[in-house]
Protein backbone atom coordinates (compact mmCIF):
# COMPACT_ATOMS: atom_id res chain seq x y z
CA UNK A 1 0.00 0.00 0.00
CA UNK A 2 2.80 2.41 1.32
CA UNK A 3 4.31 2.15 -2.23
CA UNK A 4 1.34 3.25 -3.91
CA UNK A 5 0.70 6.08 -2.09
CA UNK A 6 4.57 6.71 -2.69
CA UNK A 7 4.16 6.29 -6.22
CA UNK A 8 1.20 8.67 -6.17
CA UNK A 9 3.40 11.34 -4.51
CA UNK A 10 6.25 11.24 -7.21
CA UNK A 11 3.98 11.30 -10.37
CA UNK A 12 2.30 14.39 -8.63
CA UNK A 13 5.61 16.36 -7.61
CA UNK A 14 6.44 15.09 -11.52
CA UNK A 15 3.23 16.89 -12.62
CA UNK A 16 3.64 19.85 -10.69
CA UNK A 17 7.20 20.60 -12.62
CA UNK A 18 5.76 19.91 -15.87
CA UNK A 19 3.07 22.56 -15.01
CA UNK A 20 5.18 24.80 -13.27
CA UNK A 21 8.12 24.78 -15.79
CA UNK A 22 4.79 25.21 -18.71
CA UNK A 23 6.40 21.89 -20.35
CA UNK A 24 2.69 20.75 -20.52
CA UNK A 25 1.75 23.41 -23.15
CA UNK A 26 3.00 22.10 -26.52
CA UNK A 27 3.71 25.72 -27.93
CA UNK A 28 6.20 26.26 -25.25
CA UNK A 29 7.86 23.07 -25.84
CA UNK A 30 7.65 23.61 -29.75
CA UNK A 31 9.00 27.38 -29.31
CA UNK A 32 12.00 24.94 -27.74
CA UNK A 33 12.33 22.99 -30.80
CA UNK A 34 12.02 25.98 -33.54
CA UNK A 35 15.86 27.17 -33.38
CA UNK A 36 15.24 29.37 -36.53
CA UNK A 37 12.06 30.94 -35.07
CA UNK A 38 11.18 32.74 -32.23
CA UNK A 39 13.69 30.57 -29.85
CA UNK A 40 12.66 30.06 -26.48
CA UNK A 41 15.63 27.83 -24.39
CA UNK A 42 12.79 27.32 -21.44
CA UNK A 43 13.26 23.35 -22.34
CA UNK A 44 17.25 23.51 -21.99
CA UNK A 45 16.65 25.41 -18.57
CA UNK A 46 14.48 22.25 -17.41
CA UNK A 47 16.50 19.49 -18.29
CA UNK A 48 19.49 21.28 -17.14
CA UNK A 49 18.17 21.69 -13.77
CA UNK A 50 16.37 18.43 -13.64
CA UNK A 51 19.71 16.49 -14.49
CA UNK A 52 21.43 18.58 -12.04
CA UNK A 53 19.38 17.81 -9.37
CA UNK A 54 18.62 14.37 -10.09
CA UNK A 55 22.78 13.55 -10.83
CA UNK A 56 23.41 15.00 -7.28
CA UNK A 57 20.42 13.23 -5.74
CA UNK A 58 20.59 9.44 -7.07
CA UNK A 59 24.21 8.75 -5.85
CA UNK A 60 23.37 9.67 -2.29
CA UNK A 61 20.33 7.57 -2.26
CA UNK A 62 21.64 4.57 -4.11
CA UNK A 63 24.80 4.39 -1.50
CA UNK A 64 21.74 2.55 0.77
CA UNK A 65 21.31 -0.97 0.25
CA UNK A 66 17.64 -0.95 -0.72
CA UNK A 67 15.02 1.37 -1.27
CA UNK A 68 12.72 2.55 1.54
CA UNK A 69 9.72 0.61 0.47
CA UNK A 70 11.05 -2.47 -1.87
CA UNK A 71 13.44 -5.07 -1.50
CA UNK A 72 16.13 -3.57 -4.39
CA UNK A 73 16.96 -0.76 -6.50
CA UNK A 74 15.50 -1.79 -10.27
CA UNK A 75 17.96 -0.04 -12.53
CA UNK A 76 17.79 -0.76 -16.25
CA UNK A 77 20.60 -3.05 -17.14
CA UNK A 78 21.37 -2.49 -20.89
CA UNK A 79 24.46 -0.72 -22.09
CA UNK A 80 24.51 -1.33 -25.64
CA UNK A 81 24.20 1.75 -28.20
CA UNK A 82 22.41 -0.82 -30.70
CA UNK A 83 20.12 0.31 -33.56
CA UNK A 84 17.04 -0.04 -32.38
CA UNK A 85 17.99 2.27 -29.93
CA UNK A 86 18.90 5.25 -32.35
CA UNK A 87 16.04 4.09 -34.20
CA UNK A 88 13.26 4.51 -31.74
CA UNK A 89 14.93 7.76 -30.63
CA UNK A 90 14.97 8.82 -34.35
CA UNK A 91 10.86 8.20 -34.35
CA UNK A 92 10.17 9.45 -31.47
CA UNK A 93 11.35 12.92 -31.93
CA UNK A 94 9.71 13.11 -35.16
CA UNK A 95 7.06 12.99 -33.49
CA UNK A 96 7.59 14.66 -30.94
CA UNK A 97 8.69 17.69 -33.22
CA UNK A 98 5.05 17.47 -35.05
CA UNK A 99 3.36 17.43 -31.82
CA UNK A 100 5.09 19.05 -29.09
CA UNK A 101 4.14 16.61 -26.74
CA UNK A 102 5.90 13.64 -25.51
CA UNK A 103 4.62 11.04 -23.33
CA UNK A 104 4.67 13.12 -19.46
CA UNK A 105 3.42 16.31 -20.64
CA UNK A 106 0.68 14.52 -22.82
CA UNK A 107 -0.58 12.61 -19.65
CA UNK A 108 -0.69 15.35 -17.09
CA UNK A 109 -2.55 17.28 -20.08
CA UNK A 110 -5.65 15.54 -19.69
CA UNK A 111 -7.53 17.43 -17.35
CA UNK A 112 -7.21 20.25 -19.68
CA UNK A 113 -9.59 18.62 -21.55
CA UNK A 114 -8.27 19.73 -25.25
CA UNK A 115 -9.50 17.40 -27.95
CA UNK A 116 -6.09 17.40 -29.61
CA UNK A 117 -4.49 15.83 -26.28
CA UNK A 118 -7.06 12.80 -26.53
CA UNK A 119 -6.63 12.15 -30.07
CA UNK A 120 -2.50 12.41 -29.39
CA UNK A 121 -2.60 10.23 -26.62
CA UNK A 122 -5.42 7.52 -28.48
CA UNK A 123 -2.48 7.72 -31.22
CA UNK A 124 0.26 7.20 -28.91
CA UNK A 125 -1.42 4.00 -27.01
CA UNK A 126 -2.00 2.41 -30.53
CA UNK A 127 2.01 3.39 -31.54
CA UNK A 128 2.60 1.85 -28.29
CA UNK A 129 0.81 -1.40 -28.21
CA UNK A 130 0.94 -2.20 -32.14
CA UNK A 131 5.18 -2.07 -31.64
CA UNK A 132 4.69 -4.53 -28.81
CA UNK A 133 2.47 -6.60 -30.62
CA UNK A 134 5.13 -6.58 -33.44
CA UNK A 135 8.07 -6.90 -31.90
CA UNK A 136 6.99 -9.53 -29.01
CA UNK A 137 7.79 -7.90 -26.08
CA UNK A 138 6.38 -8.46 -22.76
CA UNK B 1 13.93 35.30 -26.74
CA UNK B 2 11.43 37.69 -24.83
CA UNK B 3 9.07 34.25 -24.07
CA UNK B 4 11.89 32.65 -22.17
CA UNK B 5 11.00 32.07 -18.01
CA UNK B 6 14.14 30.77 -16.73
CA UNK B 7 12.68 31.10 -13.40
CA UNK B 8 9.95 29.03 -13.92
CA UNK B 9 12.08 26.53 -16.08
CA UNK B 10 14.21 26.43 -13.45
CA UNK B 11 11.85 25.56 -10.10
CA UNK B 12 9.98 23.52 -12.55
CA UNK B 13 13.18 21.25 -13.92
CA UNK B 14 14.25 21.12 -9.97
CA UNK B 15 10.92 19.51 -8.98
CA UNK B 16 10.71 16.90 -11.62
CA UNK B 17 14.34 16.10 -11.00
CA UNK B 18 13.86 15.78 -6.85
CA UNK B 19 10.36 13.61 -8.00
CA UNK B 20 12.95 11.37 -9.94
CA UNK B 21 15.34 11.39 -6.72
CA UNK B 22 12.68 10.78 -4.53
CA UNK B 23 10.99 7.65 -6.42
CA UNK B 24 14.29 5.99 -6.20
CA UNK B 25 14.73 6.32 -2.89
CA UNK B 26 11.24 5.26 -2.02
CA UNK B 27 10.27 2.52 -4.90
CA UNK B 28 13.33 2.50 -6.17
CA UNK B 29 12.79 2.67 -9.74
CA UNK B 30 13.39 5.21 -12.70
CA UNK B 31 10.37 8.28 -12.91
CA UNK B 32 10.54 6.95 -16.71
CA UNK B 33 6.86 8.14 -17.96
CA UNK B 34 6.89 5.94 -20.98
CA UNK B 35 8.03 2.52 -19.14
CA UNK B 36 5.64 3.03 -16.23
CA UNK B 37 2.26 3.69 -19.02
CA UNK B 38 4.01 0.99 -21.07
CA UNK B 39 3.22 -1.74 -18.53
CA UNK B 40 -0.45 -0.58 -17.81
CA UNK B 41 -1.27 -1.05 -21.53
CA UNK B 42 -0.35 -4.58 -21.26
CA UNK B 43 -0.34 -5.16 -17.96
CA UNK B 44 0.98 -7.22 -15.38
CA UNK B 45 -0.74 -7.42 -11.92
CA UNK B 46 1.47 -7.13 -9.13
CA UNK B 47 3.33 -3.85 -10.80
CA UNK B 48 -0.30 -1.94 -12.00
CA UNK B 49 -1.27 -0.26 -8.74
CA UNK B 50 2.04 1.73 -8.35
CA UNK B 51 1.86 2.65 -12.12
CA UNK B 52 -1.41 3.43 -12.17
CA UNK B 53 -0.98 5.56 -8.88
CA UNK B 54 1.82 7.12 -10.46
CA UNK B 55 0.14 8.53 -13.52
CA UNK B 56 -2.97 9.43 -10.94
CA UNK B 57 -0.69 12.05 -9.56
CA UNK B 58 0.49 12.65 -13.10
CA UNK B 59 -3.04 14.25 -13.88
CA UNK B 60 -3.87 15.19 -10.88
CA UNK B 61 -1.06 18.33 -10.67
CA UNK B 62 -3.04 20.73 -12.87
CA UNK B 63 -5.88 20.45 -10.80
CA UNK B 64 -4.55 20.81 -7.72
CA UNK B 65 -2.28 23.73 -9.06
CA UNK B 66 -5.50 25.20 -10.75
CA UNK B 67 -7.06 25.08 -6.99
CA UNK B 68 -4.18 26.62 -4.52
CA UNK B 69 -1.85 28.12 -7.76
CA UNK B 70 -3.32 29.40 -10.46
CA UNK B 71 -4.76 28.56 -13.77
CA UNK B 72 -2.99 26.19 -16.01
CA UNK B 73 -3.13 27.01 -19.78
CA UNK B 74 -1.88 24.86 -22.35
CA UNK B 75 -1.99 25.67 -25.89
CA UNK B 76 -1.20 23.14 -29.04
CA UNK B 77 -0.51 25.17 -32.07
CA UNK B 78 -0.43 22.50 -34.29
CA UNK B 79 -3.41 20.77 -36.02
CA UNK B 80 -5.42 17.32 -35.43
CA UNK B 81 -3.64 15.32 -38.17
CA UNK B 82 -0.42 16.43 -36.73
CA UNK B 83 -1.52 15.27 -33.03
CA UNK B 84 -2.59 11.52 -34.51
CA UNK B 85 0.53 11.49 -36.44
CA UNK B 86 2.70 12.86 -33.86
CA UNK B 87 1.42 10.49 -31.11
CA UNK B 88 1.17 7.42 -33.53
CA UNK B 89 5.31 8.25 -33.46
CA UNK B 90 5.41 8.95 -30.05
CA UNK B 91 4.12 5.87 -29.34
CA UNK B 92 6.33 3.48 -31.49
CA UNK B 93 9.16 5.48 -30.86
CA UNK B 94 9.35 5.41 -26.59
CA UNK B 95 8.28 1.18 -27.10
CA UNK B 96 11.39 0.88 -29.87
CA UNK B 97 14.34 3.18 -27.97
CA UNK B 98 12.92 1.86 -24.27
CA UNK B 99 12.32 5.49 -22.88
CA UNK B 100 11.26 9.39 -23.86
CA UNK B 101 12.46 12.67 -22.18
CA UNK B 102 11.58 11.60 -18.32
CA UNK B 103 13.33 8.16 -18.76
CA UNK B 104 16.50 8.87 -21.33
CA UNK B 105 16.29 12.48 -20.98
CA UNK B 106 16.25 13.11 -17.12
CA UNK B 107 16.84 10.17 -15.28
CA UNK B 108 18.94 8.29 -17.64
CA UNK B 109 21.54 11.14 -18.17
CA UNK B 110 21.83 12.07 -14.80
CA UNK B 111 22.63 8.90 -14.24
CA UNK B 112 25.72 9.31 -16.73
CA UNK B 113 24.07 6.02 -18.87
CA UNK B 114 25.77 6.60 -22.49
CA UNK B 115 22.42 4.84 -23.86
CA UNK B 116 20.55 7.31 -22.66
CA UNK B 117 22.71 10.27 -23.84
CA UNK B 118 22.71 8.39 -27.04
CA UNK B 119 18.91 8.61 -27.22
CA UNK B 120 18.46 12.11 -25.82
CA UNK B 121 20.89 13.64 -28.37
CA UNK B 122 19.04 11.93 -31.39
CA UNK B 123 15.29 12.80 -30.06
CA UNK B 124 16.33 16.78 -29.86
CA UNK B 125 18.02 16.41 -33.00
CA UNK B 126 15.17 14.78 -35.24
CA UNK B 127 12.95 16.95 -33.23
CA UNK B 128 14.57 20.11 -33.83
CA UNK B 129 14.69 18.77 -37.58
CA UNK B 130 11.11 18.01 -37.82
CA UNK B 131 9.66 21.45 -36.55
CA UNK B 132 12.05 23.31 -39.02
CA UNK B 133 10.31 21.08 -41.65
CA UNK B 134 7.33 21.62 -40.58
CA UNK B 135 7.03 25.63 -39.61
CA UNK B 136 9.86 26.74 -42.13
CA UNK B 137 10.15 24.34 -45.01
CA UNK B 138 5.94 23.22 -45.33
CA UNK B 139 4.47 26.37 -43.14
CA UNK B 140 2.42 23.59 -41.67
CA UNK B 141 2.85 25.34 -37.97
Amino acid sequence: MIRIITAYGAGLLFGLGLVVSQMISPAKVLAFLDVAGNWDPSLAVVLFASVFVAAVGYPIVLKGKAPLFDEKFRLPEKQDIDRKLLTGAGIFGIGWGLSGYCPGPALTAISLAEPKTGLFLLAMAAGWGGTRLITGQR
Amino acid sequence: MENFTPVAALAGGAMIGFAAVLFMWLNGRIAGVSSIVGGLIIPDKANLPWRAAFIIGLISAPILYGFFGGPVTASIPHSSLLMLAGGLLVGIGTQLGSGCTSGHGVCGVSRFSMRSVAATFTFLATGILTVFLVRHLLGWG
